[in-house]
């Protein structure tokens, strides 16, 4: 029998009960939400499950949503089964104030830099990688791009000239 | 051909002053070293190929070498991250060198504004002459060659020596 998401929802919830939410299939791609401590233990249930093995992690990035409240940062897994070749989306969410996640490079090699480049552009401290240092941006950046907490125009910035791009003093 | 710069003729010599001669070798032999990151790259190469043919104007061949070069032609985007490695490419010139902005990029950060962009390579390195244009065409290229041509024809043997040129390069961090 081929693997349906209906199946793989139906085996998650057996295993981690109302721990998983916010079911939802965008465009046939199963979503879901974990506790963000829990993120390695359902990782490791997809990988390790003989009927379900997500064994590819396709890709890992960050999402800023300012309005959640004290889960403002997310992190998106996107899980690959090779095999049957079905996907899925796993979201995390931690507190912008204490973006903490475990990392998934024990279990996926090719995490590594994705997390790198997480944290470069959002912040989040992937516990237990082991080299958490910005890969894209430069060494002295001390803050993070990709959040959505900076107004379009800053008017502190020095390294324009405004005067040569009409933003100056009229 | 050039022409022969102001001077005593006689019946098998011709008397000028040093500078203009220097001038007129160093106008006609510019070396030019291309730092291509995008879209003015591919102009650039326009201008280097048959069609617009840089050659003739004196630069033959591009140098891949920072030690041959004495034009650095900067086309493209350059990133923050980017900087200090033109920067390298720039002090690892020998004297006298020149650098051309090619393209709103290289010249000011273009439509860039963002994070990630050096807002114009004058950030890091001093800058001769600006073409403007996203990206200009091979045409823009040679007329900013052609009047940095002009400036290394008519600039003083000293200016280099000069405390102005000192400031200029020690406002960059140079020396």
């Amino acid at each position: 029998m081929a693997l349906t998401n209906e199946h793989i929802k139906e085996r998650l919830q057996q295993q981690f009960g109302e721990q998983v939410s916010e079911w939802e299939e965008h465009y046939g791609l199963l979503t879901f939400k974990a506790p963000a401590e829990m993120n390695l233990k359902v990782m490791q249930f997809l990988y390790d499950d003989e009927e379900l093995r997500f064994r590819f992690l396709t890709d890992l990035t960050g999402i800023h949503y300012p309005n959640r409240a004290s889960e403002e940062l997310c992190v998106v897994y996107h899980l690959h089964n090779m095999i049957d070749n079905i996907r899925l989306r796993m979201k995390i969410y931690v507190p912008v104030s204490k973006p903490d996640v475990f990392t998934a490079t024990q279990l996926y090699a090719g995490a590594n830099w994705m997390e790198r480049e997480t944290y470069d552009f959002f912040g989040i401290q992937f516990i237990g990688h082991p080299n958490l240092k910005r890969i894209l941006n430069v060494d002295e950046m001390d803050y993070f791009p990709m959040r959505k907490e900076y107004p379009l125009e800053d008017s502190t910035r020095i390294d324009k000239d405004d005067e040569m791009f009409g933003r100056g003093e009229l | 051909m050039v022409e022969i710069p102001e001077g005593y003729s006689g019946e098998g010599f011709h008397a000028t002053s040093f500078d203009k001669v220097v001038g007129l070798a160093r106008k006609n032999s510019l070396w030019p070293l291309p730092f291509a990151t995008s879209c003015c790259g591919i102009e650039f190469m326009a201008t280097m190929g048959a069609n617009y043919d840089l050659a003739r104007f004196g630069s033959e061949r591009m140098g891949f070498t920072p030690r041959q070069c004495d034009m650095l032609l900067v086309a493209g985007t350059i990133a923050k991250k980017m900087g200090p490695i033109l920067r390298e490419v720039y002090l690892q010139m020998s004297e006298p060198r020149w650098v051309v902005a090619i393209g709103a990029c290289a010249s000011s950060g273009g439509i860039f504004d963002s994070y990630s962009v050096l807002q114009g390579i004058d950030q890091v390195i001093p800058v001769d002459v600006y073409v403007p244009g996203c990206p200009p065409r091979p045409e823009a290229i040679l007329d900013g060659i052609l009047k940095l041509q002009d400036l290394v024809q008519h600039e003083s043997l000293r200016r280099r020596n000069s405390p102005r040129y000192k400031d200029l390069l020690s406002s960059y961090g140079i020396q």
